[in-house]
């Protein structure tokens, strides 16, 4: 039992954590709670299906199955990226300079349409995500764990260091880094803000695409409202770290996922969505920056 | 990441703001939803769209031009002169009364309807504005306060039978001190960890109102509650409770406007302004914030009561979180701290989905873009003042 709920509140916390980064990053860089993001990482779990779909119908997936996945993998993330980017142009950048309220609102309207967008295109009904993995597993200290539970596991581990690489050692990390401290100063000393401020949306969008793509698989089902709950859970990660900083999102994603597998499984499973909000309200009680967040200094 | 110099002139540069190329992109992105023939309708009507966009942008400038020349022309030729602004307002304010006061008797049932939600919506966002307009607060989960009163209310009426006048201190009391409860851990956070911990709050409410079964009968809501009792004389028919709608409506514009325009008022502006120049020059910040939260929730709760009159049946179902996005949206809409700016936003907001009931699969959709634009050509919203800012 321990072990089992050990397994799916880390799979659970893997993919809080991708989508919290992508709030981490933006709100780290433009102070925006970035609500269209969950919506990401639904359209993420939605072109999955549609790309998978698409490469059965030309058949594709009978001559070579990982041929086929891997395909639907670059294709989600990239069109995903890409949307992510858009979003960013239309909506935010025409904002920058406005009151902070007015890119929040704006965000909210995004994520608005994009739920319907889907909901008119693809239909309100729950989409099914091809069975393509069987219940196949290993024994593990007496459980039994999924191979897609394992994949979940590993790629969002694998994705977290590389992205952390990125940022410590890259040159366009440390650019991120200095736009997230001062914009000005960034773009003084010759940092283009607005390429920094596109990669951000295109990463932060990839690895949403990464999660949606990966709970579309785990769970098998997808619904054109799955990114609002996630969402705000993921955000509720990102808060719980510290909003702003990277490990601390990734920390909050799996803490969070930790919390709520646990706490459905030994407390009450009706108030499962509930927990995550709880335990929030009491970390920012006592620590109102989040675990990992440093307490801003108002400037005067 | 070198910046050139003439950006805006590179052939790069002008390809990718082409409206050929605008066009394409969003065309391709909308490819896997809908397939290659929507996708073509798409290109072509953004296309068209960009196209006579980007010349409405050229001319708007030589048409604002010759507009006013034109109005300039008129004006002089015109021996009529336009009305005293005063007497104008004192004549548009009675025409609207009159409008208003007699909606019933020639309006439609339907119409009666939607007007006596707007009214229950204009006393619901006039107490967030206070919150997020005057105060500089943002909450995303108002609506819980909303549900609070509108159970309470259920809850007092069904299980100990309480009137409506019995029960609307009590259960508006309840939701105050709930807005108290609240506030004390929420006013220890800054800007968007506030947002995020009443987000949560009106999550945990709505939650606990769908679970809890034996109380509050779960998902399956409560019904049969008492519309208001008058001198014995029951609340039912639509007309009166229309009117009856319209004294609170009255009453909270009315207090909310002299509390805005007293020291407290004042105080809430300068903490939405400057919290650190408003506590430097001796405004007790956290006592004011406190206030405004409870004050804000007062009003709230007095919308859930309304409202549970007058639907006699609530359900979790009514207090989600895109009800609190939409009583913002009612805010930002009319322009934050504006009342008469609120009450405009809440009418539209109601109206307008009704409106677009032909068109009902595509009205979020306009709803969401709308929001949008909105944020972008005029983020003071319809009534806004110039000078209101939001800082978190």
């Amino acid at each position: 039992m321990f072990t089992q709920q050990l397994i799916n509140g880390l799979t659970l916390g893997g993919v809080y954590a991708l989508i919290a980064l992508g709030y981490t990053m933006v709100y780290g860089i433009l102070e925006l709670i970035n609500f269209a993001h969950g919506e990401i990482y639904m359209l993420g779990a939605y072109l999955g299906i549609i790309f998978l779909g698409f490469f059965t119908a030309i058949g594709l997936t009978s001559y070579s199955l990982p041929l086929a996945l891997i395909l639907t993998f670059i294709l989600s993330v990239i069109f995903c990226s890409s949307y992510g980017f858009t979003i960013e142009k239309i909506a935010y950048k025409p904002l920058r300079n406005a009151p902070r309220l007015s890119p929040l609102i704006s965000a909210i309207g995004v994520s608005i349409f994009l739920q319907n967008y889907v909901m008119l295109t693809q239909g309100a009904t729950d989409k099914i995500f091809p069975h393509l993995f069987e219940k196949a597993g290993i024994e593990l200290m007496g459980t039994r764990v999924t191979y897609t539970q394992i994949f979940i596991i590993a790629a969002s581990a694998i994705l977290m260091l590389s992205l952390n690489l990125f940022i410590t050692k890259t040159r366009m990390g440390k650019a991120m880094r200095a736009v997230a401290q001062d914009k000005v100063m960034a773009s003084l000393v010759g940092i283009n803000i607005n390429t920094v401020i596109s990669a951000t949306f295109i990463i932060g969008s990839g690895l949403a695409a990464v999660a949606g793509l990966m709970v579309a698989a785990y769970y098998g089902l997808v619904n054109y409202s799955i990114g609002y709950i996630a969402g705000i859970k993921a955000f509720t990660a990102a808060v719980l770290g510290g909003i702003g900083s990277v490990p601390g999102a990734m920390f909050g994603g799996i803490l969070l996922g930790l919390i709520e597998s646990f706490s459905a499984a030994y407390i009450s499973s009706e108030y499962k969505d509930a927990y995550a909000f709880i335990i929030l309200i009491i970390i920012l009680f006592i620590k109102p920056s989040g675990l990992f967040g440093k307490t801003q200094e108002e400037k005067v | 990441m070198n910046k050139a110099v003439s950006k805006t002139d590179s052939p790069i540069h002008r390809f990718t703001h082409s409206p050929f190329f605008i066009a394409l992109w969003l065309a391709l992105l909308f490819l896997p939803f809908k397939g290659l023939k929507a996708a073509g309708i798409l290109f072509i009507v953004l296309f068209a769209a960009v196209s006579m966009l980007n010349m409405f942008k050229k001319y708007v400038g030589t048409m604002k031009g010759v507009f006013s020349d034109f109005k300039q022309y008129l004006l002089g030729r015109s021996r009529i002169k336009l009305p005293e602004s005063k007497t104008r307002s004192i004549a548009l304010t009675l025409l609207m009364s009159v409008v208003v006061m007699a909606l019933p008797f020639y309006g439609h049932d339907y119409l009666i309807d939607i007007a006596v939600l707007s009214g229950i919506y204009i006393i619901l966002a006039q107490g967030l504005n206070i919150v997020v307009g005057f105060t500089g607060l943002l909450n995303l989960g108002f609506v819980a306060f909303y549900a609070i009163g509108a159970y309470s209310y259920a809850l007092l009426n069904t299980k100990l039978g309480m009137g409506f006048w019995a029960s609307l201190p009590l259960s508006v009391m309840l939701v105050t001190l709930s807005g108290f409860i609240l506030a004390i851990p929420a006013l220890r956070l800054r800007g968007d960890y506030l947002a995020i911990v009443t987000l949560g709050f009106g999550e945990i409410v709505r939650l606990v109102l769908n679970n809890w079964d034996s109380f509050t009968k779960g998902p399956n809501g409560i019904g049969g509650i008492e519309p208001p009792n008058i001198f014995g004389m029951q609340i039912s028919k639509l007309g009166h409770f229309y009117y009856f709608i319209i004294i609170f409506v009255l009453l909270a514009v009315f207090i909310i406007r002299r509390v805005s325009a007293s020291r407290i008022g004042r105080a809430w502006i300068a903490i939405r302004e400057d919290e650190i120049a408003s506590s430097s020059i001796g405004i007790n910040t956290t006592a004011y914030k406190l206030y405004s939260f409870a004050f804000g929730a007062f009003w709230a709760g007095l919308a859930g009561v309304l409202f549970a009159a007058k639907m006699q049946f609530v359900s979790p179902e009514s207090f989600t979180f895109m009800e609190s996005v939409l009583v913002l949206c009612m805010v930002i809409l009319g322009g934050l701290g504006s009342i008469p700016g609120v009450v405009l936003g809440a009418i539209i907001l109601v109206m307008l989905p009704e409106m677009l009931r032909e068109v009902q699969l595509y009205r979020m959709l306009a709803l969401g873009s709308g929001l949008v634009m909105l944020m972008i050509f005029r983020p003071q919203g319809l009534m806004g003042g110039k000078g209101v800012s939001f800082r978190g």
